[in-house]
């Protein structure tokens, strides 16, 4: 793996203060930076790693634009250093399809209207991947529980439900 | 042969989104998103004090930051006559504070860095010496006479009064309850809420100095308004401002005013000579941001004995905080309030309404509401919800006596609005008929001997969107019409560009169907491009729900202009004369021999290789669209509630929602419209409101303390639709995007209310949160959501 220095990019560290170097699997890849150690993770991804589909909404945990899966379980970057994903997996929404191939979720975010302006939706469809994962064929009250960690202020989330009930059966019949 | 509408996806075609493509890849581009060469960042010093004189600021150690650019203060605008702005309902707002602070998260300094990071820890050195003075938090205190002056700055300003305001006819309305058998009354507070779009607000601003031209990115829902204020506001010429307003995530209202943040990012890009960059956080947003609502409501109905209204009279006061920065059109102060029970023939009507300055963040902006019309209808639905009661009749028959028929539009209501359509009664039956209304008092009889209150409440409603008409609608004096602009290229394939601005509602994919419908081309065949002023035609932006009934009106003419070329250009082809030429979808052929046609397609070739002699070559053309009217959508929404009189917890156990919004161009984005409309109103009825302590610190400043209702909460939602197309629009369409925020709430409240009848409980304000219904159950009282009045 190249050593990539994010240094200059992810933060203008005036001279004198200290990095640590840390390295990612994101989306598959391994990625090294240096990082200031009180940078979050949600920035490294966004702009060190310029993977801007992973936003940031509320900066405290609550609203889950930000949601990424690190090793698997979704967890929200924006109260995460960079520095705590050392070592770990990081998946973002730019890792779940190809832009030609979709992930079964994210079709179904667009054939069930699950979205409007979009903002909450890399989010949402994370929170939905690491629950399907775990449990392929859950109920509407299950997927609305493991949902409840995202806020959307467009849909009223009962199209979301439906994308991911109906992304559910997709990835079940590709199963079988 | 004549295409299949459906199957280029034109009118009525629930086709998936465009947009979409680019959102479920993380490929949307948002504000925050953008990154410029050299861009730097900036960070805003906000004032944590609601009202205070500032006696000294000292950014010495702000400026020792390394990395540090810039710091800017009071007196770094004033320098450039920037330190006041106007607002869109000409006031005046501080940009940076220079005297005073006046609601805390003021503005007070900012700081421009290399880095976030290095911004924000520069801004925290920043000393300002504060001399506090009391804080006025409601119109209550306001209203004192010995209250301090908040807006000292103005003059001619003697006391904390923005406005007082009247409509209607007042010996009418006196008579009214002079002859009336019962007199109804309600008071009510519709509580301040934060429209907080998951996105915050922000810019990046990049002035040019070599080419004098500025470029801002702007998380704006009008930028066309942005262009012009910032044109007047400072002193750059129009065609030297791009306002480029790229994907927002959500706007409902929050991203219509100009806030102190664009001008201050635009004048440090000026200053360092560098793209600045400012995106503030959400407490930001939620403590200085547009909020909406807060608003004292109290009226009262004259009613005859059979349940007939004779008159109805209305006094609001709001609480606009610190400066009136929302958009209202100049005629209507408190916009359009007055719409109250538009749906009901009410003969009299008269109403009162005055503004209010405190020391609270910039009020009262249309949160996914035209201009007020949700603190209007909220009112009239809670009204005629007591009203019935007072009156002992059935909620149903009530509306039913009161409702105005089909056969009586159009009808001009008492304040003067031309409502021009619709099928009231016919929407309250679908609606009665899927709750199970008939049954449902056997249902309710039931619950209580499982220990549980049910309650049934209804909410009917018409409001006025889409403003204009130009005549009486304008926002600081430009008037309120809207554009399109249509391309169509030699291949057939076509861009469109207008003067709204999608923030979700989806354009990108609605007007193509609109166009599909005009012309034949297939949806997928044309692109649609909003947002960037140096490429849009002028329009005044999307809030109000005002794009489909204006900018989607003008997309429908400018297409019916195309075709009006094409015609031309086909009758050429085939060699008649334009007369006998015929339409159908895609297709002119001759009258008489359908077999010889052309296709649009075949026309738009023609336009750039074989045009008629003494024909323009080309196929694109502009349409302005000023509305003749209003568009009057209606609803009925119904709501039934069970709730734990052990808790006061309430559970929707079914909601209905029958809306007749004209006819639909994509049924899948209507429903997704009123899904997310009716989400909001239930997080205002059920706990989504701002308060603020006694010294006017925001108790609400971050998603722990505002709460949103979430997926787990939030209840499904059975959504019916009735069509009576509206008789002015080119397409028949009527705005949608926030009936349902409007008339949500009241439904919920009523159903709740309905449930605590037997109580003798009138009212519980919102949010009803189960403390509230709990005490209401308790104490067999009023639950009062009103700050008690304390001088300031």
């Amino acid at each position: 793996m190249t050593m990539t220095s994010l240094y200059e990019e992810v933060t203008q560290v005036p001279d004198g203060v200290p990095t640590r170097r840390v390295t990612i699997t994101v989306n598959g890849q391994k990625r090294t930076v240096d990082v200031e150690p009180r940078l979050l993770l949600a920035h490294l991804i966004r702009q060190g790693l310029k993977l801007t589909g992973t936003h940031t909404g509320c900066d405290t945990t609550n609203c889950g634009a930000c949601t990424v899966l690190f090793d698997g379980r979704p967890i929200k970057s924006c109260t995460m250093l960079a520095v705590q994903a050392d070592g770990h997996k990081v998946e973002t929404v730019e890792g779940m399809g190809t832009a030609s191939e979709l992930h079964p979720i994210q079709e179904g975010f667009k054939e069930e209207h699950g979205l409007q302006c979009g903002f909450c939706t890399p989010g949402m469809m994370l929170a939905a991947k690491a629950l399907l994962e775990k449990n392929p064929n859950p109920t509407e009250d299950e997927v609305r529980w493991a949902l409840s960690g995202n806020l959307c202020r467009c849909t009223g989330y009962q199209n979301i439900v439906k994308a991911v009930l109906w992304a559910a059966d997709k990835m079940r019949d590709q199963q079988a | 042969m004549a295409l299949d509408e459906l199957k280029i996806g034109g009118m009525g075609a629930s086709r998936r989104r465009v947009e979409d493509n680019r959102f479920i890849r993380g490929k949307g581009q948002y504000v925050d998103d953008i990154v410029l060469p050299g861009m730097l960042h900036m960070e805003i010093l906000r004032s944590p004090v609601a009202h205070a004189r500032i006696k000294s600021i000292d950014t010495s150690a702000a400026w020792e930051v390394p990395g540090v650019r810039l710091v800017m203060t009071g007196d770094t605008m004033a320098a450039r006559n920037l330190a006041w702005m106007p607002t869109l309902s000409y006031d005046t707002q501080a940009v940076l504070a220079t005297d005073k602070v006046r609601f805390q998260g003021q503005e007070v300094a900012a700081v421009i860095a290399d880095d976030p990071y290095i911004a924000k820890d520069a801004a925290s050195k920043i000393i300002v010496e504060y001399e506090q003075l009391p804080a006025i938090v409601n119109p209550m205190q306001a209203q004192d006479p010995n209250s301090p002056l908040i807006r000292d700055d103005k003059e001619n300003q003697t006391n904390n009064k923005v406005f007082d305001w009247e409509i209607g006819d007042k010996s009418a309305t006196d008579r009214a309850f002079a002859d009336a058998d019962v007199v109804s009354k309600i008071q009510l507070h519709y509580p301040r809420s934060h429209p907080s779009p998951m996105e915050t607000c922000g810019s990046i601003a990049d002035f040019d100095r070599a080419t004098g031209k500025l470029t801002v990115y702007m998380t704006s829902q009008a930028p066309h308004i942005v262009r012009a204020a910032v044109a007047m506001v400072a002193e750059l010429p129009e065609h030297m401002i791009r306002i480029v307003s790229p994907d927002l995530g959500g706007g409902f209202g929050n991203k219509v005013p100009i806030y102190p943040g664009y001008v201050i990012s635009i004048l440090a890009s000026i200053l360092t000579e560098h793209p600045v960059k400012w995106v503030e956080d959400k407490s930001s947003n939620l403590i200085s941001t547009g909020f909406g609502r807060d608003v004292y409501l109290q009226g009262e109905l004259a009613l005859r004995k059979d349940g007939k209204i004779l008159g109805m009279r209305m006094h609001t006061v709001s609480d606009h905080g610190a400066f009136f920065a929302d958009a209202q059109p100049t005629k209507f102060k408190i916009g359009l309030m007055h719409s109250t029970f538009a749906c009901y023939d009410v003969p009299a009507a008269h109403l009162t309404s005055e503004g209010w300055y405190t020391n609270k963040a910039p009020g009262g902006v249309a949160y996914r509401c035209s201009f007020r019309v949700t603190e209007a209808m909220f009112f009239q639905e809670r009204m005629i919800h007591a009203a019935a009661d007072d009156l002992g009749m059935d909620q149903a028959e009530f509306r039913r006596v009161n409702l105005v028929k089909d056969d009586m539009f159009p009808y001009r209501t008492a304040f003067g609005f031309l409502t021009d359509s619709g099928q009231y009664q016919k929407c309250l039956d679908l609606g009665l008929e899927a709750i199970g209304y008939s049954t449902f008092a056997q249902e309710q009889e039931e619950a209580r001997k499982r220990g549980k209150l049910l309650g049934l409440g209804i909410s009917t409603m018409t409001e006025p969107l889409g403003a204009g008409n130009s005549r009486e609608y304008d926002i600081i004096g430009i008037k309120m019409f809207d554009s399109a602009e249509l391309r169509v290229h030699m291949t057939g394939k076509a861009i469109l560009r207008t003067g709204a601005k999608t923030q979700g509602q989806g354009h990108e994919t609605t007007w193509a169907q609109i166009v599909a419908h005009e012309l034949g081309i297939p949806a997928d065949d044309i692109v649609v491009e909003e947002g960037d002023t140096d490429t849009a035609p002028f329009g005044m932006g999307t809030y109000a729900s005002r794009s489909t009934p204006v900018a989607g009106a003008a997309v429908a003419m400018v297409a019916r202009k195309i075709r009006a070329k094409a015609r031309k250009i086909a009758a050429h082809l085939l060699e008649v004369s334009e007369e006998d030429i015929e339409w159908e979808l895609g297709r002119f052929y001759v009258r008489g021999n359908q077999e010889r046609g052309v296709t649009i397609q075949d026309c738009a070739l023609a336009a750039y290789s074989n045009v008629p002699d003494g024909m323009e070559p080309g196929l694109e053309n502009n349409a302005y669209y000023d509305p003749p009217n209003l568009t009057w959508p209606f609803a009925a929404y119904i709501c039934k509630v069970e709730i734990d009189p052990e808790t006061g917890v309430w559970d929707v156990l079914q909601f209905v929602a029958v809306d007749d919004c004209g006819v639909r161009i994509n049924p899948l984005i209507v429903e997704g419209q009123i899904m997310g409309g009716l989400t909001e109103a239930y997080a205002m009825a059920s706990m989504q409101y701002i308060t603020f302590d006694e010294e006017g610190n925001c108790i609400g400043s971050n998603y722990m303390d505002y709460l949103l209702p979430t997926a787990w909460e939030t209840p499904g939602f059975e959504l019916y639709e009735v069509v009576t197309p509206c008789p002015h629009h080119p397409i028949g369409a009527k705005g949608i995007g926030e009936c349902a925020t409007v008339g949500g709430p009241a439904a919920f409240v009523n159903a709740v209310m309905n449930a605590l009848k037997h109580t003798g409980v009138r009212n519980v304000d919102m949010p009803l949160m189960p403390n509230r219904v709990y005490e209401a159950l308790q104490t067999g009282k009023d639950v009062s959501g009103m700050p008690p009045v304390k001088a300031g």
